[in-house]
């Protein structure tokens, strides 16, 4: 009978393979670290332009105040200065600012400095360069801008979170657009929240298996995945220009001629997280075990009953986290409010839901577009603002996710 | 005592009766309107966006051939050519699917075939806050990190300050999470009984990887390509601060070219004057825009939908 002999070797080429096994591995190992390095090139591209030294001019000279150095004078004497050559509107605005006679003589000093000898950056240095080239840099400062001194600057300090946006790089601060992003959030939040939740209830819960639920199920997921600027020329269509009457405030008799409002960007961006906080919600009710409805149903409870007495606490946590999340994507959301906002130059606080606005990421695309550097300096400053409000968001989260669910294990 | 206190009622007393309850039914109708807002605001896009897209194509000097096959595209004159700013739009999108496939995908590999349950603990969350990045961060790296960084390495003769190879690597970084998490879904997915016969004929883990996992898993990867795809065709600020302003038609990476959602960005970033043709313009744009994400979402899902029958 046919009975065939295997020709092979059954260990050919093992060591080649195994080599070859030990490569792949490490070039699957090799890509997940390109993406941890390429997140932290880029933390640290940011920090390294927040900080570092800048050249800085003083427009007048101190030398045409005072014969003795600032640097040397009391109190009383830096008081006198300001009173003398400030305008008298200016040293009004000033007192009634800050409470001058309880600051400390180097505060008053800042602000001599600042009001009377207006300093300007003329030229500003990265961290890494400023920790290792210190002498090069001080001798190309010197060369070309004799006049200067040197220091080093922090670009994200206390003085620029609450300081609004300024035509000069170093006297910017971003208040203005952090409020803008508050005020922004709090109306996407107020409107797309309960709504979201409600219609994963509905979806979820309530709409009986058929066609209907099939057609609202697969727009939901399509709405999540139309780009964010289409949002925009939505926001830009209806509620800056269909519905501007409402959005402006003039029904309401505010005389503001645009509909480019905090309460159009915040629906723009409500009508956004929409399709976020439906999913989220929708996995988070998915978890919760058909058991638990069926004891409520059990012991007579309606459906409402049931769904508020026992689904929903124990969906909570999930809800949650991803309201939080959705949240955090909402604030670092940029291009459909570029379309529904104002372009002009916004340095007043928004004081109602008919304002005018800027956000922080909005800042930071404006800065980074501006030719001038010291702008490159603020941006970055700003991005760390913004990450570090994105990352307490996404740490809150992930607290309260830890939090309920050791609480809900026996 | 209570028994004497409060007797139990007789038979003839208990009424069952189906007590009406408003506040049920109101509710159903509330979350019933909270389910149909989402089907409004589609319903609202389309609208929106046809009918001034439709204003466009009305125009006198437009037509719908010129829009599809023209080559320049500079509304101040009239020329409404769409083509420079897709193919600007495809190049960006190339380069940011070839930096991020490879990449996530691998990475995918990694996590699902070889980290152990600590390290994927560790290295998730990473992927994780890179997802949650907001894109003009992404931007701002492109700008003032990577465009510096292929000036030194190219030359400064040949990479433009501004150019769609930054723009496009950058891209794919931020869309690498997006493959690597759904790509990940996908090799979990695929049974364990499937690698345990590959081990016992004698595979390498590679080869089990490559010959029996990859294959497996292949519609659910070609979903997140699909997914990253139409991300990738709709981001806005990494090209609106990268890639350039102003069309031209140019297939060459290096140099600067304005992407559909560049032109959107940059048009409408002033105060726009309405019902004018570049402001028509936008909403042509959008809905090519929203159409070809729709139609790729669509595509995507599909996919996905039937990877996940394979082995129930």
């Amino acid at each position: 009978m046919g009975y065939i002999q295997p020709t092979y070797q059954s260990n050919s080429g093992i060591k080649q393979r195994q080599i070859l096994a030990r490569y792949w591995s490490k070039i699957f190992l090799g890509s997940i670290l390109i993406a941890i390095l390429a997140l932290m090139v880029m933390l640290i591209n940011v920090i390294n332009d927040s900080y570092g030294y800048a050249a800085i001019e003083y427009e007048y000279d101190p030398s045409i105040y005072t014969p003795k150095p600032i640097e040397d004078l009391n109190k009383v004497e830096l008081m006198k200065l300001l009173s003398e050559n400030l305008s008298t509107y200016r040293w009004r605005t000033i007192q009634q600012d800050v409470s001058i006679d309880q600051l400390e003589v180097d505060e008053i000093r800042e602000l001599v400095v600042e009001e009377l000898l207006k300093p300007t950056v003329v030229a500003s240095y990265s961290l890494i360069p400023s920790l290792f080239n210190r002498t090069e840099i001080h001798q190309e400062i010197n060369f070309y801008h004799p006049e200067a001194r040197i220091d080093f600057y922090s670009w994200l300090d206390f003085q620029f979170l609450i300081k609004s946006m300024s035509v000069v790089p170093e006297n910017s601060g971003v208040r203005t657009a952090i409020l803008g992003s508050l005020w922004i959030i709090l109306v996407a939040g107020i409107f797309a929240i309960p709504v979201g939740i409600g219609a994963a209830i509905y979806l979820e819960e309530y709409a009986p298996s058929g066609k209907f639920k099939k057609i609202i199920q697969s727009n939901i997921d399509n709405l999540a995945g139309v780009p964010s600027i289409i949002y925009g020329i939505l926001g830009l269509a209806i509620f800056v220009r269909v519905l501007k009457p409402l959005t402006s405030g003039t029904i309401f008799g505010l005389e503001l001629s645009t509909g480019r409002t905090i309460i159009s960007a915040g629906m723009t961006i409500g009508l956004l997280l929409l399709p976020v906080i439906i999913i989220n919600t929708q996995e988070a009710l998915r978890t919760v075990p058909m058991s638990l409805r069926q004891a409520s149903y059990g012991v007579g409870a309606t459906r409402w009953q049931t769904l508020w007495y026992h689904v929903l606490p124990a969906a909570l946590p999930g809800i949650l986290t991803g309201a939080i999340l959705a949240i955090s994507r909402g604030i670092g959301e940029t291009s459909p409010l570029i379309l529904v906002g104002a372009s002009s130059f916004i340095n007043k606080d928004p004081t109602n839901i008919f304002s005018n606005f800027t956000t922080l990421p909005l800042q930071i695309y404006y800065w980074t577009q501006r030719p001038q550097d010291q702008f490159r300096n603020t941006a970055a400053a700003a991005i760390l603002v913004l990450l570090i409000m994105l990352l307490s968001l996404n740490a809150v989260a992930i607290i309260l996710r830890n939090h309920y669910s050791r609480q809900s294990r026996p | 005592m209570s028994i004497v206190d409060h007797p139990l009622p007789r038979q003839s007393d208990i009424v069952i009766y189906r007590k009406p309850r408003w506040t049920e039914g109101f509710i159903h109708v509330l979350l019933f309107i909270c389910g149909s807002i989402s089907i409004l605001s589609t319903i609202s896009l389309v609208i929106v966006l046809g009918h001034d897209a439709l204003l466009f194509f009305l125009l006198p000097d437009v037509t719908l051939v010129d829009f599809l096959t023209g080559t320049t595209w500079l509304p101040s004159i009239g020329k409404y050519g769409v083509i420079p700013l897709v193919t600007a739009t495809l190049i960006t999108t190339f380069f940011a699917i070839s930096v991020a496939l490879p990449l996530g995908l691998s990475a995918a590999i990694f996590l699902s075939e070889y980290a152990s349950q600590r390290t994927r603990g560790l290295l998730k969350p990473i992927l994780e806050i890179l997802a949650g990045i907001p894109s003009v961060v992404y931007g701002f790296f492109a700008l003032t990190f990577i465009t510096p960084l292929l000036r030194t390495l190219l030359g400064n003769d040949n990479v433009q300050i501004y150019n769609m190879l930054s723009a496009g690597l950058v891209m794919g970084i931020m869309i690498l999470p997006l493959v690597c998490s759904m790509s990940e879904d996908a090799l979990f997915a695929v049974p364990h009984s499937l690698r345990d016969a590959a081990y016992s004929l004698g595979s390498t883990k590679v080869e089990m990887i490559f010959q029996i996992v990859l294959p497996a898993a292949l519609s659910g990867i070609i979903a997140s390509v699909i997914l990253a795809i139409s991300r990738a065709i709709g981001e806005t600020m990494i090209v609106a601060l990268a890639a350039g302003s102003g069309s031209s038609f140019t297939f060459n990476p290096l140099n600067a070219a304005e992407t559909m959602t560049g032109y959107i960005a940059r048009i409408s970033g002033g105060d726009i004057a309405y019902d004018t043709p570049e402001y028509n313009a936008i909403f042509a744009i959008g809905f090519l825009l929203f159409t070809t994400s729709f139609v790729l979402n669509l595509i995507g899902r599909r996919v996905t939908s039937r990877f996940r029958e394979v082995y129930e």
